[in-house]
């Protein structure tokens, strides 16, 4: 089972380390991971999908918590939370399926960002589902290369992750 | 706070109060800053990486430097300077081999939270990554094995990053902290600023519990016809032996010591059933077994504990008291989990507890019939070797009855260890250090050291194996040379005996490299006392069981140098009771082929 994790971390060196070596050391699997700043200076956002039963998602959390560097650890819910991930792919097109392939590009709202004689770069921003659909749709015509991003994912509502975390 | 207040060597030209502040070099501030957080001994080796700093270090005045003949006995020493004094432990190594030394020390730490500060020399930052001569990642390294760590390569940050250090390896759950400097933020000079402003915005260990959770716990144990008390080594840490001491006597429920708890509480009191585990008395082993409800104060589970964990305690809800979140419901869920400082919540804890027993009054008079059954049926004991050996059993009480109960004893890892834990009467806490998460051999020689540092005043022994003893020896030197009259007691069975225990008996008798050849009619390799009086200690070798006393009490009155009794026991005396590795603990052997009877009455 899939959980999604946003961690806010102080952006010191070595701990990106710390975090994966935790996962890897209690042999907790990631999914996907995504790290960024945040609007605080010096402080960043994970976000980690994790794939975990729920007692040891509670041991994920209670490990992560212990690091110094982590601040806040909280768990989004899907229903509740906008989940993101980002998708570039390319394509491999001709005379024949170039307009095939440009019809799914715009059915998905995607868009091209890249076009040469025998490839398209297609980029797409989406939950996972969406980013897995496009891509079985353009399996067939020849699939070169993706990159892919982590899953981004930030609570629906007014609050904040960041909300009392310094009160100085 | 102007520098020169607190300073014990103010510079001669007194500045004033708006001067800017004091130039220093890192290495300079390291020993400044060691010196206001109020550390006053360390244990290390110098080196390439770390010499600026030793250079500082030669003149101090306030911190003494004792020079050890290995890291790893640098970093045990600091341990049983830690656990000895109450405080932190501080051990220095340079980079590379230097540091990685060390990390044995520091996983030990890890496991059994000791407060350990270990500051590494690093290469100049400049040439990091390159694969300089004598560069290793040690931050890397021990990343799982600390509490945290830091890199430094600016002298600025030097008093911040150690004040914190110290903060973070002392508070909440202890442990150990490394501190790793480039040899340029040594040299480099910086203003040195006290008190630094030291910023853990995600450090925040909880210390009070939630009174809701204290109260219900209070209930719960009011309500429970057998509940047993299951002490860890929190409650040393805690510095809370008063306070369980005062929570028991008012509850009166028996009271189980693990093997880093032993002297937590008074093994004289008639609440104590001893220890538990694989090597754990069998009133305190069944005693879980039968209990309806575990009320465990910093303790963790461990697997030695437990045994197999799904046949642990079957019958029995949780209280889990521990100050680090993490370790309620890792290993055994918690009906009632309480985070917080153990000694706070034992205070809230018994108060809950008057108001829970005046309205239902707590009853255990049931459990403690079957208890002193047990404890009446199954006495901690041995069968006396056939060889012509020494038992060891009776060497290592004969040596806690003479120390008597203010000495403190450090152990190896083995037999000894568990023989030390067994058959000493621990009485306060403190008083026993060993290795008890990461079994590290090697372990009692350095730290007898540093708790004999520590306190001058105590009689210290190592109750040491001929195995672990072989490890860390070294270290008899530093103690020869530094005026640290320790004691060591080799329980000398020629073999690795805790290995060879488990090959006789679940390996058909096999006895794979188990054979050291120091034990009588051996080779004798090396010879005990002969390596003693090498390293400037007194050497006695005991092989008769009226040379037992005369032996210790010549060790006892010898303090001017360290003495090394080789205490030639039987190699066949095996720790009982013991509960074999992957079974469930209602598999109690008393002694060989001797499971207990626990049917119902």
């Amino acid at each position: 089972m899939s959980h999604v994790l946003s961690l806010l971390v102080e952006d010191k060196p070595g701990l990106l380390t710390r975090v994966a070596g935790l996962f890897a050391r209690r042999g907790f699997n990631i999914e996907s991971l995504a790290v960024g700043v945040t609007e605080i200076e010096g402080l960043s956002r994970i976000t980690v999908v994790v794939d975990v039963e729920e007692t040891p998602l509670e041991q994920v959390t209670k490990q992560l918590n212990k690091l110094i560097n982590v601040i806040k650890v909280v768990e989004l819910e899907p229903n509740a939370s906008v989940i993101r991930e980002h998708l570039l792919v390319k394509v491999r097109v001709d005379a024949t399926t170039r307009s095939q392939v440009l019809e799914a590009v715009n059915l998905f709202r995607a868009s091209v960002v890249d076009v040469s004689t025998d490839a398209l770069v297609i980029e797409v921003t989406g939950d996972s589902g969406k980013v897995h659909a496009l891509l079985r749709l353009l399996e067939p015509y020849g699939v070169k290369e993706i990159a892919r991003s982590g899953a981004l994912a930030i609570g629906r509502g007014g609050k904040s992750i960041t909300e009392r975390v310094f009160k100085s | 706070m102007s520098l020169t207040d607190s300073n014990p060597t103010p510079p001669a030209a007194a500045k004033p109060a708006t001067a800017a502040p004091e130039l220093l070099t890192g290495s300079g501030a390291i020993l400044k800053t060691l010196e206001m957080l109020g550390i006053k001994d360390v244990f290390g080796i110098p080196g390439g990486a770390i010499m600026p700093f030793y250079d500082e270090l030669m003149s101090s005045t306030a911190v003494r430097h004792i020079l050890v003949r290995h890291e790893q006995g640098a970093g045990h020493a600091a341990e049983g300077y830690a656990l000895a004094s109450g405080g932190i432990g501080v051990a220095i190594a340079t980079s590379g081999p230097g540091a990685t030394n060390l990390v044995t020390a520091i996983a030990d730490a890890y496991m059994d939270s000791v407060p350990l500060l270990a500051i590494t020399g690093q290469v100049f930052s400049s040439v990091m990554g390159t694969d300089a001569f004598q560069e290793v990642d040690i931050v890397g390294i021990t990343m799982p094995i600390v509490k945290h760590s830091f890199l430094v390569k600016d002298p600025a940050e030097v008093p911040a990053i150690f004040a914190a250090a110290v903060q973070i390896a002392t508070t909440g759950r202890p442990g150990p902290v490394l501190v790793d400097v480039t040899k340029d933020a040594q040299q480099n000079t910086a203003p040195f600023v006290w008190p630094p402003k030291v910023e853990l915005p995600g450090y925040r260990p909880v210390t009070k519990a939630h009174g809701k959770q204290v109260v219900a716990a209070a209930q719960l144990l009011a309500e429970a016809k057998r509940p047993i008390i299951y002490v860890g080594g929190g409650v040393v840490r805690a510095k809370a032996s008063a306070e369980l001491k005062e929570f028991a006597q008012l509850v009166g429920a028996p009271v189980v010591t693990t093997l880093m708890a032993r002297g937590a509480f008074p093994d004289s009191s008639p609440l104590h059933l001893g220890m538990p585990g694989m090597h754990g008395a069998v009133p305190a082993v069944l005693g879980f077994q039968e209990s309806d409800l575990i009320v465990a104060l910093g303790a963790r589970f461990d697997d030695r504990v437990t045994g197999k964990v799904s046949e642990f305690a079957p019958d029995a809800q949780v209280i889990h008291v521990d100050i680090d979140p993490a370790e309620i419901g890792k290993i055994r869920e918690a009906a009632i989990p309480i985070v917080g400082d153990v000694r706070e919540v034992l205070i809230d804890l018994a108060v809950a507890f008057r108001d829970a027993s005046a309205e239902h009054p707590a009853d255990y008079a049931d459990w403690w019939r079957r208890l002193e059954t047990l404890r009446e049926t199954y006495p901690l004991g041995w069968d006396d070797p056939t060889d012509g050996h020494l038992s060891p059993q009776a060497v290592i009480r004969r040596i806690g009855e003479l120390s008597g109960p203010e000495a403190i004893f450090a152990t190896g890892v083995g037999q000894h260890q568990m023989w030390a834990a067994q058959f000493i009467a621990h009485e306060h806490p403190g008083e026993f250090i060993n290795s008890g998460g990461a079994g590290t051999m090697g372990f009692g020689v350095p730290a007898a050291m540093g708790a004999k540092v520590a306190r001058p005043d105590r009689i210290v022994w190592a109750i040491d194996g001929d195995g672990s003893f072989q490890m860390t020896n070294q270290e008899l030197a530093t103690c020869a040379i530094n005026d640290i009259p320790i004691k060591v007691a080799i329980i000398n069975n020629s073999s690795l005996g805790m290995v060879r225990q488990w090959q006789t008996l679940f390996y058909e008798g096999r006895h794979s490299f188990t054979d050291l050849e120091t034990g009588g009619g051996t080779q004798m390799i090396p010879d005990f006392v002969k390596l003693a009086e090498a390293y400037g200690a007194l050497g006695i070798r005991v092989t008769k069981e009226e040379e037992i006393d005369p032996a210790i009490r010549l060790a006892l009155e010898t303090n001017d140098r360290p003495v090394v009794i080789d205490f030639v026991v039987s190699r066949d005396a095996m720790v009982w009771p013991m509960v074999p590795q992957g079974v469930g603990n209602s598999n109690v052997q008393y002694a060989r082929e001797h499971a207990p009877h626990w049917g119902e009455d």
